[in-house]
């Protein structure tokens, strides 16, 4: 299981702060993260705590069975992100 | 007189709100002012968001959490800065002004007929819809077919869709009273969408893009042709080219393959490397001549539009609606950068143009440091970076106390300058008014539209 940030993300930056396994990406800083429309969550490492969840002001983190279906491409989406993701800092 | 410093915030869209929230956040910090000159706080969250982004307008309540219910912060609507009171009087009163007004025009396309009846600035379209009070005149001509929109951003998807949602689902929205029944009498059938360059580098984020793919009776038209990048494109996207700027050329391709949807109702169509030449028309507004381009790179790296030896094209429309960016206005008696149309400063403090030193005690945040870029989340950053150098100078002492400082000197103030100043109080009697009628009528608020009614509700 993993959680997923969908395309409603404004990029405030409080999940970032609240997760505890750093699997948020890109993070301010990183040489992605102005050209990043929106945040991604690493499946390989959420351990679906919802912490993140909790703290989005604008509720754009789902459980991966949660999804709304007009979301559902994040799935793939945040994990796709990673997938190509190169060397950041 | 009060021994915590004041400081006035100008401005409470977003970029006011994530400096207000900043500057409430600890125990100790200053006491806030935030200044509107709209009766309603947020800026574009409320102004320009669109109505069927709802989620993203949640954002209000953290803003009303971090800002609003503080005890040390005071909200004063319907008050302009540089109209009602000045940035002197400002200065009088407050240890600290932080500018954080935005951009608050659109760019220019500076080619013939840009102003024929039926040519928008696309922000003025956007303001309509969302219930400015200053744009519920408009009154846009949505009588013909066809329309055009300049520019591939994210307004510009904004926008096609609002002209292409069923009423159905736009009865659904907070769009403005107004607007929603304009739009339901609407006869645009067809909304061009034009990119000055190639389809790798559309302006739309990815997730913009895939929404207007999937609206419900609108086909998306993409020409195959089009999606064929040439060679300059193909190597600055593999080498260059973001995350975002991959998925939209997928997603482009996938639209382009798609089967003809010759009975959808409406439809939007993308076209790129198209630069309009001019706009025509006797009267008013019948058609955009538009000329090719091809992808260079510059000198310097950048990419470029330029334009092709090929015969312009008609694109017969009635209404048209520009979509090239915001750009600032200048404050009386603040310094402005001509040039970049941005407040002068270093990391969010402002400077002299003369001397090129800090001015004491001027900050800026968001649009108007930075220039119109960003997305929402992208304020809070920049708030950060402001607050920052306004807590060290205060830390510091490098801010003189002002002359008259105290809330009750601006309250008088405010009595002779603006006596329709909207409190928080008043704030919240609109909002109760508005999002009461939204439950009315199954909608997440009915906004008031025009400035006498927001007046009269705060009153």
């Amino acid at each position: 299981m993993t959680y997923v940030i969908a395309g409603s993300c404004v990029k405030d930056d409080v999940c970032i702060e609240v997760c505890p396994v750093d699997c948020i990406h890109p993070k301010p800083g990183d040489l992605d993260f102005e050209t990043a429309e929106q945040l991604y969550i690493d499946p390989e490492i959420c351990i679906d705590c919802d912490a993140c969840v909790e703290v989005c002001p604008v509720d754009a983190i789902f459980a991966d069975h949660e999804v709304p279906e007009k979301y559902e491409y994040a799935l793939d989406l945040n994990a796709e992100f990673f997938a190509e993701r190169e060397p950041v800092s | 007189m009060s021994e915590r410093p004041r400081v006035a915030v100008v401005g409470a869209g977003p970029a006011g709100a994530f400096a207000a929230s900043q500057l409430l956040s600890g125990t100790g910090g200053p006491d806030i002012d935030l200044f509107e000159r709209l009766p309603t706080p947020w800026g574009l969250l409320r102004g320009g968001v669109a109505p069927d982004h709802h989620e993203i307008k949640r954002l209000d309540q953290l803003f009303d959490r971090q800002v609003l219910r503080r005890p040390r912060c005071r909200f004063f609507g319907n008050v302009e800065v540089g109209r009602d009171v000045s940035h002197g009087d400002l200065m009088r009163h407050y240890d600290a002004v932080v500018y954080a007004v935005g951009a608050q025009t659109d760019k220019s396309l500076g080619i013939p007929g840009e102003d024929l009846p039926g040519s928008l600035p696309a922000t003025d379209f956007v303001g309509w819809y969302n219930g400015h009070p200053d744009r519920r005149d408009l009154d846009p001509d949505l009588s013909g077919r066809h329309a055009v929109i300049i520019g591939n951003g994210n307004v510009a998807a904004d926008v096609a869709r609002m002209l292409t949602l069923s009423a159905e689902e736009l009865a659904r929205t907070d769009t403005a009273d107004h607007a929603l029944e304009a739009l339901r009498e609407s006869a645009v059938e067809e909304v061009v969408v034009l990119g000055r360059r190639g389809p790798a580098q559309a302006a739309f984020t990815s997730a913009e893009l895939r929404e207007l793919g999937h609206l419900e009776g609108v086909e998306l038209v993409v020409d195959p042709a089009e999606v064929e990048l040439d060679p300059v494109s193909e190597e600055w996207l593999a080498s260059e080219g973001s995350f975002t700027a991959r998925k939209n050329l997928e997603l482009l391709r996938e639209f382009a393959a798609r089967e003809p949807q010759p009975d959808a109702p409406r439809r939007i169509r993308l076209r790129f490397l198209s630069s309009p030449v001019a706009i025509r028309g006797e009267e008013r507004v019948e058609g955009v001549e538009i000329g090719r381009n091809r992808i260079e790179r510059s000198d310097d790296g950048t990419l470029r539009a330029r334009p092709v030896d090929e015969g312009p094209e008609l694109l017969e429309c009635s209404l048209v609606l520009r979509s090239v960016g915001y750009q600032a206005v200048p404050l009386p008696d603040v310094p402005f950068d001509e040039r970049r149309y941005v407040l002068p400063n270093e990391r969010g403090r402002v400077l002299s143009v003369e001397s090129g030193q800090a001015l004491p005690g001027v900050y800026a945040v968001g649009w108007i440091k930075r220039g119109p870029t960003g997305i929402l989340g992208t304020n809070k950053r920049d708030a950060q970076e402001t607050v920052r150098c306004l807590e060290e100078d205060l830390e510091a002492g490098a801010l003189p106390r002002p002359p008259e400082p105290g809330a009750d000197k601006v309250d008088a103030l405010l009595a002779e300058k603006a006596p329709r100043a909207v409190s928080v109080d008043g704030w919240r009697a609109i909002d109760e008014l508005e999002q009461q009628r939204g439950r009315e009528s199954e909608r997440p608020r009915v906004k008031l539209a025009s400035l006498e009614e927001l007046l009269a509700a705060a009153e």
